[in-house]
């Protein structure tokens, strides 16, 4: 066991999965002779060398679009998106070729690519470098869209989405990368896709959430445990497909649920948390399924004070978990 | 379209009703006009028919919950099918969606809370408060909330169900039996009774070796001829109306401060079921013979013991005859049955040594005790009353006509 931060767990997930399939091969900017912009490949281009570790040119369609092809020609690419942001310019290859591919080849080719990127805000990033960008993804069938929140669930979530016969939109919130520290094991080991964890036990309040706010949540929960309100914390890891029965598990028991997501409010997988909730277990509810997100607002604000009013924090989620147990 | 069934109005002096039962489960389909629900009230047993055809999308009133005439019981959703998603869910759902969606956007500005109640002032319940609440037979509006605005939550119920698991914290071998509709609304009547009516008490002894001789004389040819029983109780009846035409100052109620004198003369007989009490009403009691009240009797008594008792054969009564006499008792106080102003009690008859003239006979006696409202009565009206009673039972002789 060793302590690592998110950033190293994601480098030696990337490291152990070239190591042992030489079917895995890296394409980003500035990947290779610079390690990449956070430095998630550091050492890997000396490792494996050029003709797995490949530095494109400014062009995320053509990252997205060779990904695709070297998939269908028996690799496993894993590409590396400098922000999230950028995903944007490589999203015609991602939803219309990478995520119908197993559709429209009757179940015969698969496409295994990992569209790696960092995403969110709170690092002072602005509008092209903080975006959320999960919401866009959730509505296109085909794709899976992982957001680990910790150095575990990133190595374990990683090393299984390299593994995955289909195409895996991968999301690293890059305020995790260097804040979050945690135990991962020695060797291999894999976390299921599609799996959420109870990352907090309790009784009167459910927060379902995801990436950097799994630790905003966390530290919400403690302060309003002081209080007598004893909050349940679900990671949905996985946030396409849901973790169905993890989620309705947990609000089945407490009878509250809060979503707690970084993405804007409108469209995102708050919405299809709650329908779930809503829906399935409509008779066990003792308050109104709730959400708190940022507001529905262009772009993460540059300026400090506004980004403070965008994001979600501490404070916030505190707040809210408050009105809902007082419910 | 919803259609709402309430508490129908049973009687006057009706004002809740006890749910006994639900004769059909929510979702399931049922016609106009059908039962739908069985209510105790301190009268009869009813079965509420539902008011339109459809499926019942929502029970409202859990089954020992005592209901206001008039409240909301149930929706009927005419237009859906049987297990169709209802109205009142619905209702529900968007309510909760909206505040949803109020508390999410005021989280990231500033904190707003749900209102715990509708418009309409009545609470507001989580579907889950009302689930665990018709599961464990709670009535909500007895439940204190700790909620926001005093809202039930969940725990509140689960609190008030845990403390009345542990209420009955009984010595070794004591049992709580359970408490019937009938049994609370006696309980609670007697009480209301009991505390406002400042009740007075008399008795009078009656020599009733007539009546006897000619009950005895006349029964065997009246079961024969009439097919029912000639029991002493319509003898007793017809000597109280009597006294009562004489003395309609008894035939009264008190309601409200004001002594209203009753026009028609209604005679309530208690009649013991191990259900519990109930007082089944000869109507028109004056204008009927002896033997015409033995046959309405036998039909009230075979009802009540029957528990078929109807809506009209329970309410109207001016005055109650208790015949105590049946256990063998020989003096009773009853408890007024309100708003009547008093109750007879016909004690039982014994034969005894009595000492007429400067001789001594074998008579057959019996004492009546009278149990009245002192604001309505005073003793000088009652013992005149008596004393009617008491010359008409006398008066009984083998040659009265039970026709």
């Amino acid at each position: 066991m060793a302590e690592i931060n998110v950033l190293q767990a994601v480098h030696d997930a990337l490291e152990e999965e070239m190591a042992r399939d030489e079917r895995v091969i890296l394409l980003g900017e500035d990947i290779g002779v610079m390690g990449g912009v956070f430095h998630t490949t550091d050492g890997l281009l000396e490792k494996f060398g050029e003709a797995r570790v490949i530095d494109t040119p400014l062009a995320e369609a053509a990252i997205s679009g060779v990904a695709v092809g070297a998939s269908m020609n028996g690799l496993r690419p894993v590409a590396e998106f400098q922000f999230a942001d950028f995903l944007y310019s490589a999203v015609d290859q991602i939803i219309s070729e990478a995520a119908k591919m197993r559709y429209r080849t009757n179940g015969v080719q698969g496409c295994p690519v990992v569209f790696r990127a960092p995403y969110g805000g709170g690092s002072h990033g602005g509008p092209y470098h903080s975006q959320n960008v999960e919401g866009l993804f959730l509505g296109v069938p085909g794709l899976k869209v992982v957001t680990p929140a910790t150095p575990y669930d990133a190595k374990g979530l990683l090393k299984a989405a390299i593994r995955d016969e289909d195409p895996v939109i991968f999301l690293e919130h890059k305020k995790t990368y260097r804040l979050i520290k945690g135990e991962v094991p020695d060797g291999d080991y894999l976390v299921r896709i599609g799996e959420a964890e109870v990352k907090r036990p309790g009784k009167h309040l459910t927060v379902v959430t995801y990436g950097l706010m799994v630790h905003y949540c966390l530290e919400a929960a403690e302060i309003v445990a002081g209080e007598g309100i004893d909050v349940e914390v679900v990671d949905l890891r996985t946030i396409k497909p849901l973790d169905e029965e993890t989620v309705l598990g947990s609000v089945k028991k407490t009878s509250k649920a809060l979503i707690v997501y970084e993405d804007n409010l409108t469209g995102g997988a708050g919405a299809e948390v709650a329908a779930l909730i809503g829906q399935h277990i409509f008779e066990d509810l003792d308050g109104p399924v709730t959400r708190l997100a940022s507001p529905d607002i262009p772009s993460m604000p540059f300026a400090t004070p506004m980004e403070e009013f965008a994001m979600l924090d501490t404070p916030k989620i505190v707040t809210a978990i408050r009105d809902l147990a007082a419910y | 379209m919803t259609t709402t069934l309430t508490m129908p109005e049973v009687a006057e002096t009706v004002v809740e009703g006890t749910i006994a039962r639900w004769l059909k489960n929510e979702g399931e389909r049922v016609e106009e006009y059908e039962p739908l629900v069985e209510v105790v009230t301190d009268k009869v047993n009813i079965e509420v028919p539902s008011p339109a055809s459809g499926v019942l999308s929502k029970i409202l009133a859990s089954v020992d919950e005592i209901v206001p005439i008039g409240a909301e019981l149930a929706y009927i959703e005419e237009a859906a099918e049987a297990g169709a998603v209802v109205t009142a869910v619905r209702e529900v759902a968007e309510a909760a969606g909206t505040r949803a969606a109020e508390t999410a956007v005021s989280a990231s500005t500033t904190t707003g809370g749900p209102s715990p109640a509708g418009d309409g002032g009545a609470p507001r319940l989580s579907p889950l408060v009302r689930r665990l609440a018709a599961e464990h037979g709670v009535d909500v509006t007895k439940v204190a909330g700790t909620g926001i605005g005093g809202r039930v939550r969940k725990q509140d119920i689960l609190d008030f169900v845990a403390a009345q698991e542990t209420a009955p914290a009984t010595v070794s071998g004591d049992v709580e039996a359970p408490l019937s509709a009938v049994r609370a609304t006696i309980a609670r009547r007697m009480v209301l009774s009991s505390q406002e009516v400042p009740h007075a008490w008399t008795t009078m002894e009656v020599d009733v070796t007539g009546l006897v001789a000619l009950r005895e004389g006349a029964r065997a040819h009246f079961l024969q001829t009439e097919g029912v029983n000639l029991t002493y109780l319509p003898f007793f009846i017809k000597a109280v109306v009597g006294a009562l035409k004489e003395h309609p100052e008894l035939n009264a109620s008190w309601a409200d401060g004001k002594i209203t004198r009753k026009k028609e003369i209604n005679i309530g007989i208690a009649v013991d079921r191990s259900e519990g009490l109930i007082v089944p009403v000869v109507r028109h009691a004056d204008e009927k013979s002896v033997a015409g009240l033995a046959k309405e009797l036998y039909g009230l008594i075979e009802r009540a013991r029957e528990n078929k008792s109807t809506l009209d054969d329970v309410q109207g009564g001016t005055f109650t005859v208790n015949n105590t006499g049946a256990f063998g008792a020989i003096l009773s106080m009853p408890i007024v049955n309100q708003p009547q102003a008093a109750i007879l009690a016909t004690e039982a008859i014994v034969k005894r040594a009595v000492v007429i003239g400067d001789g001594i006979a074998v008579r057959s006696m019996m004492n009546i005790s009278i149990s009245f409202d002192h604001r309505v009565l005073d003793g000088g009206q009652v013992g005149r009353f008596m004393q009617a009673v008491k010359r008409a039972l006398e008066s009984y002789s083998q040659e009265t006509l039970v026709y």
